[in-house]
Protein backbone atom coordinates (compact mmCIF):
# COMPACT_ATOMS: atom_id res chain seq x y z
CA UNK A 1 0.00 0.00 0.00
CA UNK A 2 0.69 3.64 -0.55
CA UNK A 3 1.61 5.95 2.18
CA UNK A 4 -1.25 7.80 0.42
CA UNK A 5 -3.55 5.26 0.93
CA UNK A 6 -2.60 4.57 4.51
CA UNK A 7 -3.17 8.57 4.75
CA UNK A 8 -6.60 8.66 3.43
CA UNK A 9 -9.10 9.06 6.55
CA UNK A 10 -11.81 6.82 5.17
CA UNK A 11 -9.47 4.28 3.49
CA UNK A 12 -12.16 1.54 2.84
CA UNK A 13 -10.96 -2.28 2.23
CA UNK A 14 -11.78 -2.23 -1.94
CA UNK A 15 -10.90 1.49 -2.38
CA UNK A 16 -8.43 1.69 -5.53
CA UNK A 17 -6.33 4.30 -4.02
CA UNK A 18 -3.29 1.21 -4.97
CA UNK A 19 -0.92 2.75 -7.47
CA UNK A 20 0.90 -0.39 -7.28
CA UNK A 21 0.84 -3.36 -9.59
CA UNK A 22 1.97 -6.19 -7.68
CA UNK A 23 1.15 -9.31 -8.16
CA UNK A 24 2.24 -12.84 -7.72
CA UNK A 25 5.72 -13.62 -9.45
CA UNK A 26 4.09 -17.23 -11.03
CA UNK A 27 1.90 -15.12 -13.08
CA UNK A 28 4.72 -13.48 -15.00
CA UNK A 29 6.74 -16.99 -15.05
CA UNK A 30 3.82 -18.47 -16.81
CA UNK A 31 3.25 -15.41 -19.27
CA UNK A 32 7.05 -15.68 -19.79
CA UNK A 33 6.89 -19.21 -20.64
CA UNK A 34 4.26 -18.97 -23.36
CA UNK A 35 6.10 -15.85 -24.81
CA UNK A 36 8.73 -18.77 -25.58
CA UNK A 37 6.40 -21.18 -26.51
CA UNK A 38 4.83 -19.17 -28.75
CA UNK A 39 8.04 -17.19 -30.27
CA UNK A 40 9.21 -20.72 -30.88
CA UNK A 41 6.16 -21.61 -32.42
CA UNK A 42 6.36 -18.53 -35.40
CA UNK A 43 9.93 -19.42 -35.68
CA UNK A 44 8.78 -23.04 -36.99
CA UNK A 45 5.95 -21.31 -39.27
CA UNK A 46 8.93 -20.63 -41.52
CA UNK A 47 11.37 -23.30 -40.27
CA UNK A 48 8.89 -25.70 -41.43
CA UNK A 49 7.83 -23.47 -44.54
CA UNK A 50 4.01 -23.02 -44.27
CA UNK A 51 3.24 -20.83 -47.59
CA UNK A 52 0.07 -19.06 -48.62
CA UNK A 53 -2.86 -18.48 -46.19
CA UNK A 54 -1.73 -20.76 -43.62
CA UNK A 55 1.29 -19.13 -43.05
CA UNK A 56 -0.32 -15.78 -42.69
CA UNK A 57 -2.97 -16.92 -40.47
CA UNK A 58 -0.20 -18.63 -38.09
CA UNK A 59 1.99 -15.71 -37.73
CA UNK A 60 -0.86 -13.20 -37.47
CA UNK A 61 -2.22 -15.47 -34.50
CA UNK A 62 1.14 -16.47 -32.56
CA UNK A 63 2.11 -12.34 -33.36
CA UNK A 64 -1.89 -11.32 -31.66
CA UNK A 65 -0.97 -13.83 -28.63
CA UNK A 66 2.04 -12.33 -27.78
CA UNK A 67 1.33 -9.00 -28.20
CA UNK A 68 -1.81 -9.47 -25.95
CA UNK A 69 0.11 -11.44 -23.34
CA UNK A 70 2.46 -8.68 -22.86
CA UNK A 71 0.28 -6.04 -22.93
CA UNK A 72 -2.33 -7.94 -20.64
CA UNK A 73 -0.03 -8.91 -18.07
CA UNK A 74 3.51 -7.40 -18.73
CA UNK A 75 2.33 -3.91 -18.99
CA UNK A 76 -0.46 -4.57 -16.35
CA UNK A 77 -3.42 -3.38 -18.54
CA UNK A 78 -5.30 -6.60 -16.97
CA UNK A 79 -5.27 -4.79 -13.66
CA UNK A 80 -6.34 -1.54 -14.75
CA UNK A 81 -8.99 0.31 -14.48
CA UNK A 82 -10.85 0.10 -17.96
CA UNK A 83 -11.09 4.06 -18.72
CA UNK A 84 -6.90 3.47 -19.07
CA UNK A 85 -7.53 0.42 -21.27
CA UNK A 86 -9.85 1.46 -23.66
CA UNK A 87 -8.48 4.92 -24.03
CA UNK A 88 -5.10 3.32 -24.80
CA UNK A 89 -6.54 -0.30 -27.16
CA UNK A 90 -8.95 1.65 -29.34
CA UNK A 91 -6.99 4.02 -30.80
CA UNK A 92 -4.85 2.04 -32.57
CA UNK A 93 -7.94 -0.09 -34.18
CA UNK A 94 -8.05 3.24 -36.56
CA UNK A 95 -4.99 2.26 -38.21
CA UNK A 96 -6.89 -1.05 -39.71
CA UNK A 97 -8.61 2.09 -42.03
CA UNK A 98 -5.63 2.94 -42.71
CA UNK A 99 -4.60 -0.27 -43.77
CA UNK A 100 -7.68 -0.37 -46.07
CA UNK A 101 -6.88 3.05 -47.42
CA UNK A 102 -3.19 2.02 -48.42
CA UNK A 103 -4.26 -1.19 -50.13
CA UNK A 104 -6.47 0.33 -52.18
CA UNK A 105 -3.61 3.15 -53.05
CA UNK A 106 -0.68 0.00 -53.32
CA UNK A 107 -3.29 -1.79 -55.74
CA UNK A 108 -4.03 1.44 -57.78
CA UNK A 109 0.28 2.02 -58.23
CA UNK A 110 0.79 -1.64 -58.91
CA UNK A 111 -1.97 -1.68 -61.33
CA UNK A 112 -0.40 1.38 -63.35
CA UNK A 113 3.06 -0.07 -63.27
CA UNK A 114 1.86 -2.80 -64.93
CA UNK A 115 -0.27 -1.03 -67.60
CA UNK A 116 2.54 1.59 -68.02
CA UNK A 117 6.04 0.22 -66.87
CA UNK A 118 7.92 -1.60 -68.95
CA UNK A 119 10.76 -2.52 -66.26
CA UNK A 120 13.23 -3.47 -68.25
CA UNK A 121 13.95 0.10 -69.25
CA UNK A 122 14.03 1.54 -66.15
CA UNK A 123 17.36 1.80 -64.34
CA UNK A 124 17.35 0.32 -60.65
CA UNK A 125 13.91 -1.87 -61.21
CA UNK B 1 -12.27 23.35 4.64
CA UNK B 2 -9.28 24.93 5.80
CA UNK B 3 -6.80 22.89 4.01
CA UNK B 4 -6.48 25.18 0.91
CA UNK B 5 -3.06 22.89 -0.23
CA UNK B 6 -2.74 21.60 -3.57
CA UNK B 7 -3.95 17.55 -4.14
CA UNK B 8 -0.81 15.45 -3.58
CA UNK B 9 1.46 14.80 -6.22
CA UNK B 10 -0.81 11.54 -7.65
CA UNK B 11 -4.10 13.95 -6.88
CA UNK B 12 -5.33 11.46 -4.66
CA UNK B 13 -8.02 13.44 -2.59
CA UNK B 14 -8.83 12.36 1.30
CA UNK B 15 -11.61 10.12 1.77
CA UNK B 16 -12.54 9.07 -1.83
CA UNK B 17 -15.81 7.13 -2.26
CA UNK B 18 -15.14 3.89 -3.86
CA UNK B 19 -14.79 3.81 -7.39
CA UNK B 20 -17.20 2.01 -9.80
CA UNK B 21 -16.01 -0.92 -11.71
CA UNK B 22 -17.18 -2.06 -15.40
CA UNK B 23 -18.87 0.05 -18.11
CA UNK B 24 -19.84 2.10 -14.96
CA UNK B 25 -16.26 2.97 -14.16
CA UNK B 26 -15.76 4.07 -17.38
CA UNK B 27 -18.50 6.39 -17.71
CA UNK B 28 -17.78 7.75 -14.06
CA UNK B 29 -14.28 8.41 -14.90
CA UNK B 30 -14.37 9.60 -18.35
CA UNK B 31 -17.71 12.57 -16.80
CA UNK B 32 -15.73 13.26 -13.80
CA UNK B 33 -13.69 16.15 -12.98
CA UNK B 34 -9.77 16.79 -12.98
CA UNK B 35 -8.45 13.62 -13.98
CA UNK B 36 -9.79 10.43 -15.87
CA UNK B 37 -7.10 7.86 -14.57
CA UNK B 38 -7.93 7.75 -11.01
CA UNK B 39 -5.38 5.36 -9.65
CA UNK B 40 -2.84 5.71 -12.02
CA UNK B 41 -0.04 8.50 -11.05
CA UNK B 42 0.87 10.80 -14.27
CA UNK B 43 4.06 9.68 -15.01
CA UNK B 44 2.56 6.44 -16.05
CA UNK B 45 -0.37 8.06 -17.50
CA UNK B 46 2.19 10.27 -19.75
CA UNK B 47 4.22 7.10 -20.45
CA UNK B 48 1.13 5.80 -21.56
CA UNK B 49 0.19 8.04 -24.05
CA UNK B 50 3.35 8.70 -25.19
CA UNK B 51 3.38 4.63 -25.62
CA UNK B 52 0.00 5.19 -28.41
CA UNK B 53 1.94 8.17 -30.04
CA UNK B 54 4.61 5.53 -30.60
CA UNK B 55 2.74 3.19 -31.59
CA UNK B 56 1.12 5.13 -34.49
CA UNK B 57 4.56 6.06 -35.36
CA UNK B 58 5.32 2.24 -35.53
CA UNK B 59 2.62 2.11 -37.42
CA UNK B 60 3.06 4.01 -40.41
CA UNK B 61 6.23 2.93 -40.71
CA UNK B 62 4.96 -0.66 -41.55
CA UNK B 63 1.91 1.17 -43.29
CA UNK B 64 4.45 2.37 -45.54
CA UNK B 65 6.42 -0.74 -45.85
CA UNK B 66 3.09 -2.62 -46.71
CA UNK B 67 2.73 -0.32 -49.62
CA UNK B 68 5.99 -0.57 -50.47
CA UNK B 69 5.52 -4.43 -50.91
CA UNK B 70 2.53 -4.38 -52.55
CA UNK B 71 2.91 -1.76 -55.13
CA UNK B 72 5.95 -3.01 -56.81
CA UNK B 73 6.00 -4.90 -59.43
CA UNK B 74 9.70 -6.90 -58.59
CA UNK B 75 9.45 -9.56 -56.18
CA UNK B 76 10.60 -8.95 -52.89
CA UNK B 77 13.38 -10.92 -51.11
CA UNK B 78 12.95 -13.93 -49.32
CA UNK B 79 13.62 -12.63 -45.76
CA UNK B 80 14.23 -16.25 -44.45
CA UNK B 81 17.21 -16.81 -47.21
CA UNK B 82 18.29 -12.91 -46.61
CA UNK B 83 18.44 -13.51 -43.01
CA UNK B 84 20.00 -16.99 -43.07
CA UNK B 85 22.85 -17.99 -40.82
CA UNK B 86 25.73 -20.62 -42.54
CA UNK B 87 26.85 -22.50 -38.88
CA UNK B 88 29.15 -25.60 -39.70
CA UNK B 89 27.88 -25.99 -43.57
CA UNK B 90 24.28 -25.94 -42.16
CA UNK B 91 21.85 -23.34 -43.41
CA UNK B 92 19.91 -21.76 -40.39
CA UNK B 93 16.96 -19.40 -42.04
CA UNK B 94 16.05 -17.02 -39.81
CA UNK B 95 18.68 -18.25 -36.86
CA UNK B 96 19.98 -14.56 -35.46
CA UNK B 97 16.43 -12.95 -35.55
CA UNK B 98 15.55 -16.07 -33.28
CA UNK B 99 18.23 -15.65 -30.97
CA UNK B 100 17.32 -11.80 -31.03
CA UNK B 101 13.85 -12.54 -30.45
CA UNK B 102 14.21 -14.46 -27.44
CA UNK B 103 16.89 -12.61 -26.35
CA UNK B 104 14.33 -9.62 -26.08
CA UNK B 105 11.45 -11.37 -24.39
CA UNK B 106 14.22 -12.42 -21.75
CA UNK B 107 15.10 -8.80 -20.99
CA UNK B 108 11.02 -8.37 -20.41
CA UNK B 109 11.17 -11.25 -17.96
CA UNK B 110 14.03 -9.72 -16.14
CA UNK B 111 12.72 -5.79 -16.03
CA UNK B 112 9.31 -7.63 -14.80
CA UNK B 113 11.03 -8.99 -11.94
CA UNK B 114 12.74 -6.02 -11.17
CA UNK B 115 9.86 -4.14 -11.40
CA UNK B 116 8.28 -6.93 -8.85
CA UNK B 117 11.70 -6.52 -6.36
CA UNK B 118 11.55 -2.70 -6.74
CA UNK B 119 7.91 -2.98 -4.90
CA UNK B 120 8.89 -5.24 -2.26
CA UNK B 121 11.48 -2.26 -1.69
CA UNK B 122 14.33 -4.90 -2.56
CA UNK B 123 17.28 -2.68 -3.32
CA UNK B 124 19.58 -4.76 -4.35
CA UNK B 125 17.53 -7.19 -6.56
CA UNK B 126 15.78 -4.49 -8.54
CA UNK B 127 19.32 -3.05 -9.31
CA UNK B 128 20.35 -6.56 -10.44
CA UNK B 129 17.67 -7.42 -12.58
CA UNK B 130 17.44 -4.13 -14.38
CA UNK B 131 21.42 -4.64 -14.87
CA UNK B 132 20.48 -7.55 -16.18
CA UNK B 133 18.06 -6.03 -18.81
CA UNK B 134 20.24 -3.59 -19.84
CA UNK B 135 23.32 -5.90 -20.32
CA UNK B 136 20.23 -8.23 -22.72
CA UNK B 137 19.21 -5.18 -24.24
CA UNK B 138 22.82 -4.28 -25.61
CA UNK B 139 23.51 -7.48 -26.81
CA UNK B 140 20.43 -7.08 -28.83
CA UNK B 141 21.65 -4.40 -30.10
CA UNK B 142 25.10 -5.54 -30.97
CA UNK B 143 23.33 -8.40 -32.91
CA UNK B 144 21.45 -5.82 -34.65
CA UNK B 145 24.58 -4.53 -35.38
CA UNK B 146 26.04 -7.60 -36.75
CA UNK B 147 22.86 -7.83 -38.83
CA UNK B 148 23.57 -4.60 -40.37
CA UNK B 149 26.84 -4.87 -41.25
CA UNK B 150 26.70 -8.37 -42.72
CA UNK B 151 23.76 -7.02 -44.84
CA UNK B 152 25.42 -3.64 -46.08
CA UNK B 153 28.82 -6.13 -46.84
CA UNK B 154 26.32 -7.75 -49.25
CA UNK B 155 25.16 -4.94 -50.58
CA UNK B 156 21.84 -4.44 -49.46
CA UNK B 157 22.09 0.22 -50.03
CA UNK B 158 18.55 2.01 -49.29
CA UNK B 159 18.22 2.57 -52.88
CA UNK B 160 18.80 -0.97 -53.84
CA UNK B 161 19.98 -4.75 -53.57
CA UNK B 162 21.15 -7.71 -55.17
CA UNK B 163 18.21 -9.87 -53.92
CA UNK B 164 15.13 -8.28 -55.45
CA UNK B 165 13.14 -4.96 -54.65
CA UNK B 166 14.88 -1.26 -54.55
CA UNK B 167 12.72 -0.43 -51.33
CA UNK B 168 13.84 -4.02 -49.42
CA UNK B 169 17.05 -1.45 -48.44
CA UNK B 170 15.08 1.51 -47.37
CA UNK B 171 12.25 0.04 -45.22
CA UNK B 172 14.92 -2.17 -43.46
CA UNK B 173 17.08 0.33 -42.43
CA UNK B 174 14.07 2.76 -41.53
CA UNK B 175 12.05 -0.21 -39.36
CA UNK B 176 15.01 -1.66 -37.89
CA UNK B 177 17.21 1.22 -37.36
CA UNK B 178 13.96 3.03 -35.62
CA UNK B 179 13.18 0.15 -33.37
CA UNK B 180 16.75 -0.20 -32.90
CA UNK B 181 17.42 3.41 -31.25
CA UNK B 182 14.30 2.49 -29.21
CA UNK B 183 15.98 -0.28 -27.49
CA UNK B 184 19.53 1.73 -27.15
CA UNK B 185 17.31 4.69 -25.28
CA UNK B 186 15.83 2.36 -22.89
CA UNK B 187 19.29 0.62 -22.34
CA UNK B 188 20.99 3.78 -21.52
CA UNK B 189 17.52 5.08 -18.90
CA UNK B 190 18.00 1.17 -17.64
CA UNK B 191 21.67 2.04 -16.67
CA UNK B 192 20.72 5.34 -15.11
CA UNK B 193 18.02 3.82 -13.27
CA UNK B 194 20.27 1.05 -11.81
CA UNK B 195 22.25 3.53 -10.80
CA UNK B 196 20.02 5.42 -9.15
CA UNK B 197 18.38 2.31 -7.77
CA UNK B 198 21.90 0.90 -6.59
CA UNK B 199 22.39 4.56 -4.71
CA UNK B 200 19.52 3.88 -3.01
CA UNK B 201 17.40 7.12 -4.41
CA UNK B 202 13.95 5.38 -4.09
CA UNK B 203 14.26 4.35 -0.88
CA UNK B 204 15.97 8.04 0.67
CA UNK B 205 13.41 9.64 -1.98
CA UNK B 206 16.46 11.87 -3.29
CA UNK B 207 14.89 14.72 -5.62
CA UNK B 208 15.50 14.38 -9.33
CA UNK B 209 18.04 16.21 -11.18
CA UNK B 210 15.79 18.19 -13.61
CA UNK B 211 12.62 17.78 -12.03
CA UNK B 212 13.08 17.80 -8.41
CA UNK B 213 10.25 15.33 -7.89
CA UNK B 214 11.04 12.77 -5.02
CA UNK B 215 12.52 9.39 -6.47
CA UNK B 216 9.61 7.03 -6.16
CA UNK B 217 9.71 2.75 -6.98
CA UNK B 218 6.60 3.61 -9.46
CA UNK B 219 9.41 5.12 -11.76
CA UNK B 220 10.22 1.48 -12.31
CA UNK B 221 6.99 0.61 -12.92
CA UNK B 222 7.16 3.40 -15.87
CA UNK B 223 10.56 2.37 -17.19
CA UNK B 224 8.85 -1.42 -17.37
CA UNK B 225 6.25 -0.13 -19.80
CA UNK B 226 8.73 1.48 -22.11
CA UNK B 227 11.08 -1.46 -22.12
CA UNK B 228 7.77 -3.88 -22.52
CA UNK B 229 6.76 -1.69 -25.48
CA UNK B 230 9.84 -2.31 -27.63
CA UNK B 231 9.78 -5.96 -26.74
CA UNK B 232 5.48 -5.42 -28.50
CA UNK B 233 7.26 -3.54 -31.57
CA UNK B 234 9.61 -6.50 -31.85
CA UNK B 235 6.45 -8.53 -32.16
CA UNK B 236 5.17 -7.13 -34.81
CA UNK B 237 8.47 -6.40 -36.51
CA UNK B 238 8.86 -10.09 -36.43
CA UNK B 239 5.71 -11.07 -37.64
CA UNK B 240 5.44 -8.67 -40.62
CA UNK B 241 9.06 -8.03 -41.97
CA UNK B 242 10.92 -11.42 -41.50
CA UNK B 243 8.24 -13.90 -41.32
CA UNK B 244 6.12 -12.32 -44.19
Amino acid sequence: MTELSQGALAAEPGQTTDDHQQHPLKVYFIVWGWLFVLSACSYFVDYVGFQGLLRWTLILLFMMAKASLIVAFFMHLKWERQSLSWAMLLPPVAVLAFVGIIIFEASYTLMTREVYFDISNVPGF
Amino acid sequence: MTDTSLPTETGDDQARPALPSGWAGVVSDYSSDQRTFKNVNWGKAMMWVFLLSDTFIFGTFLLAYMNARMSTKVAWPNSSEVFALHIGGVELPLLLIAIMTFVLISSSGTMVLAVNYGYRRDRKMTALFMLITAVLGASFVGMQVFEWSKLIEEGVRPWGNPMGAPQFGAIFFMITGFHGTHVTIGVIFLLIYTRKTWRGDFDTERRGYFTSQKSKYESIEIMGLYWHFVDLVWVFIFAFFYLW
